[in-house]
């Protein structure tokens, strides 16, 4: 018999292959030549551009558009990758919405920002198609720095270290670099394997090298990487996986959305992938959207994402639930899971609604039961295997300033130090600024 | 409703948009398509004597484009007809003929001399055309031969063939001036002392539109050369409206009938040409962009229009603006304005910041969070606040009443008029007496 989305059970191969192909293409189509045109005119090149500030890279955002308008598109380019040598990633995931476009004087007016994401994709992604690396480095310094960790943080660190004349060798503890760029995105975000083709392409500068297979707490000690290099960052990111406690939580087809999210973005075969027919996502952020998201997109019947508090509290933003909902997952709000229920395989989860007074969440005593193949937890990730003796501020590790540690030659940025949002972006700011910071420290 | 229907100087149609001397007027089909679509008259495209000219086989058209392609100019390598002169003149009459309540005016340009003259204007007129007009323009291709601007940059020979034309033909005679000139008033005055029954203007301004940066060739590109060509469309609207005014309130040409060409791309252009004292308005590059079919907003707005503001004849709006065009000189320079910036309305993009901070007054304050305000101090009420800022409304100019003190000057506003002719800082400035 065929399957289809109402097959029980987890199955793969819900959909044609057809549809899947379909389904996990591009989410946003990149914009042609005339379009861009069209959207850049839209910009008022406003003084002291609020989109800038809210930008954590600080791109020059007016002056990239203005020089798409102008025809010039691969200096807008450059205007980017001058403040984000991930600009190409960024312009995919950031949430503009929240970001410079919720700043653009266009959305107070008209609720309708430039389209400052999609014209940093058509920048960004016409120089870096050229093959053209548009940086060169400085005279070799002798120093050397190690950075620990090849996802956005480490990437833009490596990058700036590598222009400033240092020579750096970054270590990852998995098979390919580019951290959760390459393994913790929803797959319609960054097709064609960008992450792959865009880690090639900032490699370019030169004076990198990259070590994969090498973690901390593996192979890699942080008294050795002391010892052997100038300096060293470390963008090991938030490796472990926060817990549900609630009973049965151990039931098969209980499992970390992170892991599910990579699966997609590492199988050459959609085919192959196994869904439930009713799927739920218990979190309230990105990652829970991601794997709801394209739990639908696989072919899974219901997809619903329970978070414990209200719609304003979700991290995701709202144009990320609006997605969601377009896709046809639905949320539910207030509600906290209390069991996993099924033989050894789930086959419900039961849930208490919740309410909020005073910053305390309580439970409300009402109870109800989701029917679940497959229940995906995305309740948050945490630091694992930070190296002994550094300070920790709260569950990260503590920094000041620009990602200095509490040990002398040692920064951190990105996911795994303190003070960050979680996003690829902030990522990406911090570890270009550790790195000035480390070359001021080396050079000064 | 408005009457639409205008007699220009005896030339009946029932509404004053034709289609200028161009492209669009080149043939019989043509014309008659823009009869059926309510265009209320034509100037057919220039005739001349015969062997026809021939055109370049190349591109003939450069452009200028705003935003999403909007064409804002064109400009063109084109010249006169390139059809035989009895062709034409066939294809003219049998279209007078089936429409007999539209104006067919006829564009002619021959050499400078009356024997050329005399030889097709007994040719015209038997078509039963309504008029013509002298093309004393045309700025590329012919005015190299001696004709077109050639002639239209020379006041006397333009006094002198259109006294040549008024002596050999009954039709009314309408003399085309070009814009490529420093001062209108001189061919508008030779036309007038020649018999013109009107003038109509403008004809296209001498341009290039762009260079390829690659071919080094100016566009349009005729085997990687290019040539100047003449400039027409929205972009130069300004230019024209000035040169009508100053024709219409030129003592000497004062009255003197025009017909305003020059970028009316929509009802209100119209308007704007015959309140400074067009009797007829000419159009050619908006309905090159977008076809026949604009004079139905054209129609409509125009007599929407008038009657909202109670006028019932097009001869009511002519002109009546002329009266408030004047020499700078005898402005107002007691009148003051200072700029107000509406915060509701504000939508905090900064750009009267920079255009004032740093080309203008040092005239607005930025807060930090993003509150521009007038300092009334600094502020000389220049306007450029108001044209850059992106939303209509938001920045006015607000008049200071008489006894207003003005914070800039620190003077109080004075309800008497005074201008730069009494002003004490002109040395030739006139003691009241």
């Amino acid at each position: 018999m065929k399957t289809t989305p109402r097959t029980s059970g987890v199955q793969a191969g819900r959909l044609s292959a057809k549809a899947l192909a379909e389904n996990f293409q591009d989410l946003h189509a990149p914009f042609d030549d005339h379009e861009a045109m069209v959207a850049a005119d839209r910009c008022y090149f406003c003084y002291d551009a609020p989109c800038i500030a809210a930008c954590p890279t600080a791109i020059d955002i007016p002056l990239f558009i203005r020089q798409i308008q102008a025809g010039h598109p691969n200096g807008a380019a450059k205007t980017i990758f001058e403040q984000n040598i991930l600009g190409g990633m960024c312009a995919r995931v950031c949430p503009t919405e929240t970001l410079c476009e919720e700043a653009c004087v266009r959305e107070a007016a008209e609720g309708k920002p430039v389209q400052i994401g999609r014209l940093q994709r058509f920048a960004t992604d016409g120089l870096m198609s050229s093959g053209v690396h548009p940086f060169t480095r400085s005279e070799a310094t002798g120093k050397r720095i190690a950075v620990v960790g090849a996802g956005p943080a480490g990437l833009a660190c490596a990058h700036r270290l590598a222009m400033k004349g240092h020579e750096v060798v970054i270590f990852d503890g998995r098979s390919k670099p580019g951290g959760l760029n390459e393994f913790g995105i929803a797959s319609y975000k960054s097709v064609d394997n960008f992450a792959q083709s865009e880690v090639e392409w900032l490699m370019k500068i030169g004076g990198i090298s990259l070590r994969t297979g090498e973690r901390l707490g593996g192979s890699l000690t942080l008294e050795a990487l002391r010892a052997e290099y100038d300096a060293v960052f470390l963008a090991i990111g938030l490796a472990g996986v926060n817990a549900l406690r609630a009973e049965g939580e151990d039931c098969e087809n209980v499992l970390d959305a992170v892991d599910f999210i990579a699966d997609l973005r590492q199988t050459g075969n959609l085919s192959s992938l196994p869904v439930g027919r009713n799927v739920v996502v218990i979190g309230g952020g990105m990652t829970a959207v991601d794997a709801a998201v394209q739990s639908k997109l696989l072919g899974a019947d219901q997809v619903t994402i329970v978070y414990r508090r209200g719609q304003d509290g979700m991290s995701a933003s709202r144009y990320e639930q609006d997605l969601a909902t377009s896709k046809g997952v639905r949320l539910v709000f207030n509600a906290q899971p209390l069991a996993v229920h099924g033989n050894g395989t789930v086959r419900e989860v039961e849930f208490e609604y919740t309410e909020s007074a005073g910053g305390t969440l309580t439970g409300t005593g009402e109870t109800f039961r989701l029917a679940a193949d497959q229940v995906f937890k995305a309740i948050g990730q945490t630091l694992e295997g930070a190296p002994e003796g550094l300070a920790l501020d709260g569950n990260k590790i503590a920094v000041t300033g620009p990602g200095r540690t509490s040990e002398a030659g040692v920064w951190a940025g990105g996911d795994c130090a303190a003070g960050g949002n979680d996003l690829t972006v902030t990522a990406v700011a911090e570890g270009r600024d550790a790195a000035m910071d480390i070359h001021a420290q080396l050079m000064g | 409703m408005a009457d639409l229907s205008t007699n220009f100087v005896g030339i009946k149609s029932p509404n004053p948009f034709w289609l200028a001397s161009a492209p669009p007027t080149d043939k019989e089909y043509n014309v008659r398509r823009a009869y059926e679509a309510g265009w209320g008259g034509v100037v057919w495209k220039t005739l001349g004597l015969d062997p026809h000219i021939v055109n370049v086989n190349g591109p003939r058209y450069g452009v200028v484009y705003g935003a999403d392609r909007r064409v804002l100019g064109i400009n063109n390598i084109e010249l006169i007809t390139d059809r035989p002169l009895d062709v034409n003149l066939r294809e003219i009459k049998a279209v007078k003929r089936d429409y007999p309540d539209r104006a067919m005016v006829v564009s002619l340009m021959v050499p400078c001399e009356e024997w050329a003259w005399k030889e097709i204007l007994p040719k015209v007129e038997e078509t039963g055309a309504d008029g013509i007009e002298l093309n004393f323009g045309c700025p590329h291709g012919m005015s190299e031969r001696g004709m077109g601007a050639a002639v239209g940059q020379v006041p006397e020979y333009i006094e002198m063939v259109t006294r040549w034309c008024k002596a050999n033909t009954r039709m009314p005679v309408l003399v085309k001036l070009t814009p490529n000139i420093t001062d209108v008033r001189y061919p508008a005055r030779a036309a007038h002392a020649g018999g013109a029954d009107a003038v109509s203007l403008i004809n296209t301004i001498s341009s290039i539109t762009s260079v390829n940066l690659d071919t080094m060739s100016p566009e349009p590109s005729i085997d990687g050369k290019g040539s100047h060509g003449g400039y027409c469309g929205a972009a130069v609207k300004p230019i024209a409206l000035n040169m009508v005014a100053e024709i219409a309130r030129d003592r000497e040409t004062a009255g003197l009938p025009i017909s305003g060409i020059g970028g009316i791309t929509t009802w209100r252009d119209a308007a704007e040409f015959l309140s400074l004292g067009a009797g007829s308005v000419q159009v050619c590059t908006a309905a090159m962009v977008y076809g026949f079919g604009i004079v139905k907003e054209l129609k409509a707005g125009l007599s929407d229009w008038m009657d909202e503001k109670g006028y019932t004849s097009v001869d009511q709006v002519t002109g009546r603006a002329v009266p408030n065009v004047t020499d700078w000189q005898y402005l107002n320079l007691n009148y003051v304005t200072k700029a107000r910036i509406d915060q509701d309305a504000c939508i905090k993009c900064g750009r009267c910041y920079a255009a004032c901070e740093d080309t203008s007054h040092q005239a607005i304050s930025m807060s930090p969070d993003r509150v521009f305000e007038v300092i009334d101090e600094e502020c000389v009420a220049c306007n450029l606040c108001v044209d850059v800022c992106p939303v209509e409304d938001c920045i006015t100019m607000e008049e200071l009443q008489p006894g207003m003190t003005d914070l800039r000057t620190g003077k109080v506003v004075e309800a008497e008029y005074a201008n730069w002719t009494t002003h004490p800082n002109n040395p030739s400035a006139k003691a009241a007496e």
